[in-house]
């Protein structure tokens, strides 16, 4: 557990007494804070982990292993009709927000000079995002534009495409702009250039871009509560009424799912990354 | 790609328009999607609201006036507090915890930064889930506290104020911890060493030293923390059951019950510009920070 805190390279100034200690490596003062916050951040997520093994629907005692709450969630078609919808949007919005923010990240790279343009495109993953909920209820309103399926995604992509617009234009500062000079210098067209040269250069921005959106649209809650009809439900919004209608078994063996889910998008992301980072 | 090739003669205006096939898409899909949306609230925050919800085109300041109502005027400050005191609180957890993990090894110190953003990664909604079980009358935290012989009846927990903060904290711990951490590492470490070498207390190279150098982290911290948990209407929805009414759940309930959107929309502007004013306090404070009289200017 206090493993971390050992450390060879300032391991001759262990013995320098107390005082210097403390301000070089990480004592006990430090270390109870860090595994505090650690147990405070994850018993709350191991106990729903444990509760959805429970045998007994009892959700507050344990009596025996049982995957039976699994069965349920597989058997339930609210839950398989709401995990259908989410991963359509996420993906549908995932594809949308890397397209459009990585072409406006490449454009304002190379084409604008001031920051409006960048603010704008940023701005969607600064503001909060009850903002954005009640502004797009309005306009789809306003536009009598239908509720459902599509509104959901084109409001996730609105998001989504500020943080893909974000992670290529940081990327794009770490480009080596010659490369590109060169291939427009031997004659290649702007857009082969595009293709050739930028695009393959921002190959690990652009699939850290588009799992990040994934992951941000199949968590998001707000946006799609408001920009939903009634009869189209996503996972999220599902869990929500189930969590208000009252505590059940299932909701523990869901979460446990999008839990593992997610663990395996993250780990997913940093390998990819690296894959892409390393070609 | 198209490129539009001879539409221009001069290299300046080529490689305007050359952004064009790039920009435009993005432009074209931000201003529908979020310029109009947020510019959409604005208006309507001016104007009455319809008598079947809707909105009913008459100037009117009233929504705002409306605000000087005790009772909105209590949610707001509400708002204010609790965000406020859960933001104060993730600091004390975090500040240490950051420190905890910039003076890590370095192969530790990935390890622990994943460790404490995974809970992060997990849906909110499940989060907020978890703490029902922990917090109800008969939920695990008392469970834990009667087997301790510490209560002997169930400690009413769910449902209450204090535990909404406790949610919050939850939630948005993590954000607290990175810009700590990241304000934190990027410290010469030469400086405290060379502190300590030259006989000053712990407290005393933390105070002046450390402290001073992670105030923009920190100042960040606080803000990634406020902004959404003020904005919070679930955690106070689910964990203080309704009876903590915040102001997220303020507008969402004008936006999709009380149908009275012209209100909705004045709450949200307020809270905005006071979010934005906050930005702009933050950014202004951490600029003042490190132009500042900061041992930064002593590293070599």
């Amino acid at each position: 557990m206090n493993a971390p805190a050992a450390l060879p390279a300032r391991s001759r100034k262990a013995r320098g007494g107390p005082r210097t200690d403390a301000a070089t490596r990480p004592g006990l003062h430090l270390r109870l804070p860090f595994w505090g916050a650690i147990a405070f951040l994850y018993i709350p997520i191991l106990v729903v982990v444990a509760m959805s093994f429970n045998a007994s629907s009892n959700l507050f005692s344990w009596s025996g292993f049982s995957l039976q709450w699994y069965a349920e969630v597989f058997r339930s078609p609210d839950i398989l009709a709401a995990l259908g919808n989410t991963l359509i949007v996420a993906a549908a919005a995932a594809v949308l927000a890397t397209a459009l923010g990585t072409l406006t990240a490449v454009g304002i790279h190379r084409h604008t000079s001031g920051g409006l343009i960048r603010a704008i495109a940023i701005a969607p993953a600064m503001l909060p995002d009850l903002l954005l909920a009640i502004g797009l209820l309005s306009l789809f309103t306003l536009l009598n534009f239908t509720l459902g399926l599509l509104s959901v995604i084109l409001a996730h992509t609105v998001f989504a495409m500020a943080f893909v617009t974000a992670i290529v234009l940081a990327r794009l500062a770490q480009v080596d702009p010659s490369l590109e000079e060169a291939s427009r210098d031997l004659g290649a067209s702007p857009g082969r250039t595009l293709l050739k040269v930028t695009l393959p250069q921002l190959g690990p921005a652009i699939i850290s871009g588009a799992l990040l959106s994934f992951t941000l649209s199949l968590d998001e809650f707000v946006i799609a509560f408001f920009t939903t009809s009634p009869t189209v439900s996503t996972l999220p919004i599902n869990i929500y009424s189930m969590v208000r209608f009252g505590v059940s078994p299932e909701i523990n063996a869901l979460a446990t799912m999008l839990l593992g889910l997610t663990v395996l998008a993250v780990l997913g992301t940093q390998r990819l990354t690296k894959i892409a980072d390393s070609l | 790609m198209s490129v539009p090739r001879s539409a221009a003669s001069g290299a300046f205006w080529r490689r305007r328009l050359a952004g064009l096939p790039l920009l435009g898409p993005g432009m074209v899909f931000l201003f529908v999607l979020a310029v109009l949306p947020v510019a959409l609230v604005t208006v309507y925050a001016f104007f009455e609201r319809g008598r079947f919800g809707g909105v009913e085109f008459n100037f009117t300041l009233d929504n705002f006036a409306r605000l000087a109502d005790p009772l909105y005027l209590g949610v707001v400050l509400k708002s204010i507090l609790i965000a406020g005191t859960a933001t104060g609180i993730a600091l004390l957890i975090g500040y240490p915890a950051a420190l905890f993990i910039a003076r890590l090894p370095r192969r530790w110190r990935t390890l622990a930064l994943i460790a404490v953003l995974l809970p992060f990664w997990t849906n909110f909604l499940i989060r907020t889930y978890a703490w029902i079980l922990l917090l109800n009358n008969a939920g695990w935290i008392n469970q834990g506290l009667s087997w301790l012989g510490i209560t002997s009846e169930p400690v009413h927990m769910l449902y209450t104020e204090p535990a909404v903060v406790v949610g919050l904290v939850y939630m948005y711990l993590p954000l607290m911890i990175l810009p700590l951490y990241a304000s934190l590492v990027s410290h010469d470490p030469q400086l405290t060493e060379a502190a300590v070498n030259l006989g000053s207390s712990p407290f005393r190279v933390f105070r002046t030293i450390t402290l001073p150098l992670s105030a923009p982290g920190a100042l960040t911290g606080c803000i990634f923390v406020f902004v959404p948990a003020m904005g919070n209407f679930i955690i106070p929805e689910l964990i203080g059951g309704g009876k903590t009414v915040l102001i997220g759940n303020l507008i969402r309930d004008q936006f999709l019950k009380a149908r009275d959107w012209p209100f909705g929309a004045a709450l949200a502007l307020v809270m905005t510009a006071f979010l934005v004013l906050l930005l702009v306090l933050q950014q202004r404070a951490s600029r003042a920070v490190s132009e500042g009289k900061t041992p930064k200017e002593v590293k070599p």
